[in-house]
């Protein structure tokens, strides 16, 4: 026994070959054995009366009504078929694919209609626009990197427990970095995966520990970086704590690594509580706060040695032992120095959690260490411009970055003030960070090596790299050229600080 | 998406702002899109952050008259002399183009429209006199829109004018428009003088009775329906009517030879139909008038229903917003001229024709119309690109139009002023340029870009509205 079905739909207009079309793929379906697809016209309707296919509801239809009638051998195809008719009719509607002539999308939406399955907004526009797109992201679903800066503490908490009500994570605002599913997002290195999950406050800080782990031949789950503001009681930690919660639930990672500088007291209370909760090695660097981990550097290599299973003392006995090396060869370089210059440091940083680095490292090997951006019992600098004594500098804060581009892209500032610092006799050493990835500066070493050359003739010049053998700069190349310029090239910040400190304090020890 | 099903998801990033961060992204193997983005149109403080309030609201509305527009079925059912059936219309009545405005304001070509109309109903007879009275404030101005009608460049009506009746059989309200009068020395390019009097004589004595004779046997003409197969046919209806106006004319033709006794009457209203390629505009606009009139006064809607140009002003009307109009200068075109001609000589931006835009026609409908898209200044993908944009600023896309070089995709229908706002694109029209001076005629056609004025202005109504 013979099945009809039909269906109308009111006001959907096709052309008649997309109609025949239709028909023809409808007709070749199992069991099927006459399809028909038209406008309700009159003619139509004739036609489909004399295939007995006019459905009493086909009747009224009128000339702007789609009409579908399948004759099949059972109800189950003839449903089936008509299912497949809306369906294709609806693929009918979709638009064209992709090709030159369709413009880039205007706003979020259409972002998402375009790129199906979307699930990340990376925000970088104006800050006073910033909070704008990234609540416009977390309403389509999307979780959101905050590369803006000077986006209002306000907009910040109000973006934060919208995400967190979704189940959304917000990074930033100024958020620098991050490395998601093995995605490096805005500055961030080629890190590969492995079983360590990072959660950092502070952008630089986030590179130094993942290139660390890196080099040390582990890997990452996930980079999280939630903006240095987060950590504040303003704030409450709540992207903080919602990564610290998904990297414990996350099956992958068996080491999560905190990185910030260190959090308000309210935060620090719900982070330490939440820590209490994973059944999983936390490491965690507060920089400037508590003595081990004390440095990125301890830090990532803690991280690494849970990671493989090692014991965590081996791991720091390690860097004891590069510690005397570092000794040595300062006191070596001082030696070998014919002329040696000044007994002062001067360090220059365009990261600034390289900088907190610097105080914390530096505070066990020299006194009286000054900078723009205090950390713990360094003072404050009395100017910016002209550091004396021992100084460090983050060239990221304000008064060096309105109306500039940031330091690790534009090294014309820098550049500047090594030479600068060079032609002060009371300069001894000047310490630099080279920041590697995508991001920053593609080619440091160029802009570098011609300063560092003459920088080097005076003072000695130490230069910590924090990159991978995977970032764009080569880096194997970037250590080579900056050698061959005269810097003394660590790969850890910590190391080049120590290096920079061991040096000064060489040179303060020297008869003159 | 949850945090850990983000994690084991393949990354998918939409960026906005630094684009090399989208290609660090797809370097390592993630799909990302770039945002085109640009900072927001400057509104009132809080109408953004109400709008977003009310956005169910909004869209629940905006709903309800996209399916109004989806379901208008606009019929040309007869013809008559715009006294007899335009609302309103009193014998000292002058519809025009355009938003409100004095005759102190009005431009060259409108101010000549409106003398060339006066002669034309015998209350002067000389253009002095006509401008005299004009200028007396004996005869009573107002919109087009304002009463349910819609006119080309100065959209001149004066009460004894024929208009063509379109139904909105669907929701029962109807629109009017004069006969299209060709090129040439014309009453709604603001030209006056004898041959122009003796054209809009010839169409009243005529052109009306022949077609309103032919009508009456065909019945009622299915516009919507004639505008889909327009649009296959390479119109977008508003700058390019050469499809539209034969498949009319096919239409009309055998009904003309049937019904109108006297030959020459017959060949010359045939030949005017078939000499004038814009015949079919006088029928796009009131039909997306008759459409977008239905869809008024829904309130809370954010979605346009009139667009249209004074040659002073740029005029819009909100569904949500009543009988508010929001204005802005109108521009002058940045279009193609014709040789001899160029921007100085050209009239700010003017006519009703808009509507076909508000309707999802003309600019908005343009990919459709690839051969006039060197006409207005570049290639088919020009075309394809400015019809891909005008989806970024639409509520929905048309049931009805297609557009055959999108794969049959409706055409882009429904502008909703806060995608125009927050995105900051503002609707294309596709139009023609008039001489400033009076009755010089068309001096170029092109692409022209609306003002953001008046969406701001509604933009900000609205949100008051809603508050």
């Amino acid at each position: 026994m013979m099945k009809i079905v039909g269906s109308v739909k009111q006001g959907f207009y096709f052309d008649s070959v997309t109609l025949m079309r239709v028909g023809r793929e409808l007709t070749g379906l199992p069991g099927v054995a006459e399809a028909s697809v038209v406008m309700g016209t009159e003619a139509n309707k004739s036609i489909l009366k004399m295939s007995d296919l006019l459905l009493p509801e086909f009747k009224k239809a009128g000339d702007q009504d789609l009409l579908v009638a399948i004759r099949a051998k059972d109800a189950k195809s003839a449903e089936a078929a008509l299912q497949k008719a809306a369906e294709l009719l609806t693929n009918k509607k979709k638009p064209a694919t992709a090709g030159a002539t369709v413009p880039a999308p205007r706003d979020m939406a259409s972002a998402v209609a375009a790129l199906a399955g979307a699930n990340l907004a990376l925000i970088s526009v104006a800050g006073r626009y910033a909070a704008r797109e990234a609540r416009k992201a977390l309403e389509q679903g999307l979780h959101v990197m905050l590369f803006s800066d000077n986006v209002s503490v306000e907009d910040e908490v109000s973006l934060k427990k919208l995400a967190h009500k979704k189940g959304l994570l917000v990074m930033g605002p100024d958020c620098g970095t991050a490395i998601l599913n093995g995605v490096p997002l805005a500055f961030a290195n080629v890190v590969p995966r492995g079983p360590i999950g990072v959660v950092g406050a502070s952008g630089t800080g986030m590179q130094e520990v993942t290139c660390i782990i890196a080099n040390e031949g582990s890997g990452i789950t996930q980079a999280i970086g939630t903006g240095g503001r987060d950590v504040k009681d303003a704030v409450g930690g709540i992207s903080f704590l919602d990564a610290m919660a998904a990297l414990a639930e996350c099956p992958h990672t068996k080491v999560i690594l905190l990185v910030a500088k260190p959090p308000q007291p309210g935060v620090l209370k719900k982070v330490y509580s939440l820590i209490r909760r994973i059944p999983k090695p936390v490491v965690a660097l507060f920089l400037g706060e508590g003595d081990r981990p004390a440095t990125l550097e301890e830090a990532a290599l803690l991280a690494v040695a849970h990671a493989n299973g090692q014991d965590p003392a081996q791991a720091l006995a390690h860097l004891t032992r590069r510690d005397a090396v570092l000794a040595a060869e300062a006191r070596q370089l001082v030696a070998n120095r014919r002329k040696p210059q000044g007994r002062y440091l001067r360090g220059l940083f365009s990261g600034g959690t390289f900088c907190a680095e610097a105080q914390v490292v530096l505070d066990g090997i020299l006194r009286n260490v000054t900078s723009n951006a205090p950390l713990g019992d360094s003072r404050k600098l009395k100017n910016s411009w002209h550091p004396e004594k021992n100084a460090v500098i983050d060239l990221g804060e304000d008064e060096f970055t309105v109306g500039r581009a940031h330091p690790m892209i534009d090294f014309t500032l820098r550049n500047k003030m090594i030479l600068e610092q060079a032609a002060d006799p009371e300069t001894a050493v000047i310490l630099l960070d080279v920041v590697l990835g995508h991001g920053a500066n593609p080619d440091p070493a160029a802009e570098l090596a011609p300063v560092i050359r003459q920088a080097a003739k005076k003072v000695f010049v130490v230069c910590g790299v924090t990159g991978t053998i995977g970032d764009p700069q080569n880096r194997a190349r970037v250590v080579e050229t900056l050698r061959a310029a005269g810097a003394h090239v660590q790969l850890t910040n910590a190391a080049a600080c120590k290096l920079a400190g061991l040096l000064v304090a060489e040179m303060a020890r020297k008869p003159r | 998406m949850s945090i850990q099903t983000l994690f084991s998801s393949p990354l998918r990033v939409v960026n906005v702002g630094i684009e090399s961060f989208k290609e660090a992204c797809v370097q390592a193997g993630a799909e990302a899109v770039q945002v085109d983005w640009r900072p927001p149109v400057d509104v009132a403080p809080d109408a953004e952050s109400i709008l977003a309030k009310r956005q169910a609201r909004i869209e629940k509305a905006n709903q309800k008259v996209l399916d109004i527009i989806q379901a208008g079925t606009p019929k040309l059912v007869g013809l008559d002399i715009a006294r007899n059936v335009i609302p309103g219309m009193t014998d000292n009545t002058i519809l025009h183009a355009g938003p409100p405005i004095t005759w102190d304001r009005m431009c060259g070509p409108m101010r000549g429209g409106i003398m060339a109309g006066l002669v034309y109903e015998g209350r002067a007879s000389t253009i002095e006199e006509a401008e005299a009275l004009a200028a007396s404030g004996k005869i009573k101005y107002a919109p087009c829109h304002e009463h349910g009608a819609v006119g080309p460049m100065a959209g001149i009506i004066t009460p004894s004018m024929p208009v063509m009746i379109i139904h909105n059989e669907k929701f029962g309200n109807r629109a009017f428009c004069t006969l299209n009068e060709g090129l040439g020395k014309v009453l709604r390019y603001g030209a006056f003088g004898a041959e122009v009097t003796q054209r809009l004589k010839w169409m009243e004595n005529t052109l009306y009775p022949v077609l309103k004779a032919a009508l009456a046997h065909t019945g009622p003409i299915d516009l919507k329906n004639m505008i889909a197969q327009a649009l296959h046919m390479g119109d977008e209806v508003h700058n390019r009517n050469r499809a539209g106006t034969s498949l009319f004319y096919r239409a009309i033709a055998p009904a003309i030879v049937t019904t109108c006794e006297n030959k020459e009457d017959a060949t010359a209203v045939l030949n005017f139909i078939n000499g004038n390629d814009h015949f079919f505009l006088n029928l796009s606009m009131p039909a997306c008038k008759a459409v977008l009139d239905a869809a008024r006064d829904v309130p809370g809607s954010s979605i346009a229903v009139v667009m249209c140009r004074n040659g002073t002003d740029f005029g819009v009307q909100l569904a949500g917003t009543g009988n508010l109009w929001f204005t802005a200068p109108a521009e002058v075109p940045d279009a193609l001229y014709f040789a001899g001609f160029s921007k100085d000589d050209a009239n700010p931006d003017i006519g009703d024709s808009a509507i076909t835009e508000t309707g999802g026609l003309g600019g908005f409908a343009i990919a459709a119309a690839p051969a006039i898209v060197q006409f207005v200044g570049g290639s088919a993908a020009d075309a394809l690109r400015y019809t891909h944009q005008m989806y970024e600023i639409t509520a929905g896309e048309s049931r009805m139009y297609q557009i055959p070089a999108l794969d049959f995709r409706g055409t882009p229908t429904g502008i909703d002023v806060r995608k125009v706002v927050e995105k900051n694109i503002v609707p294309v029209i596709d139009t023609g340029v008039a001489h400033k001076q009076a009755g010089v005629g068309q001096v170029g056609a092109g692409i022209v870009n609306a003002p953001m004025g008046p969406f701001v202005k509604g933009y900000e109504a609205l949100a008051k509205m809603l508050k």
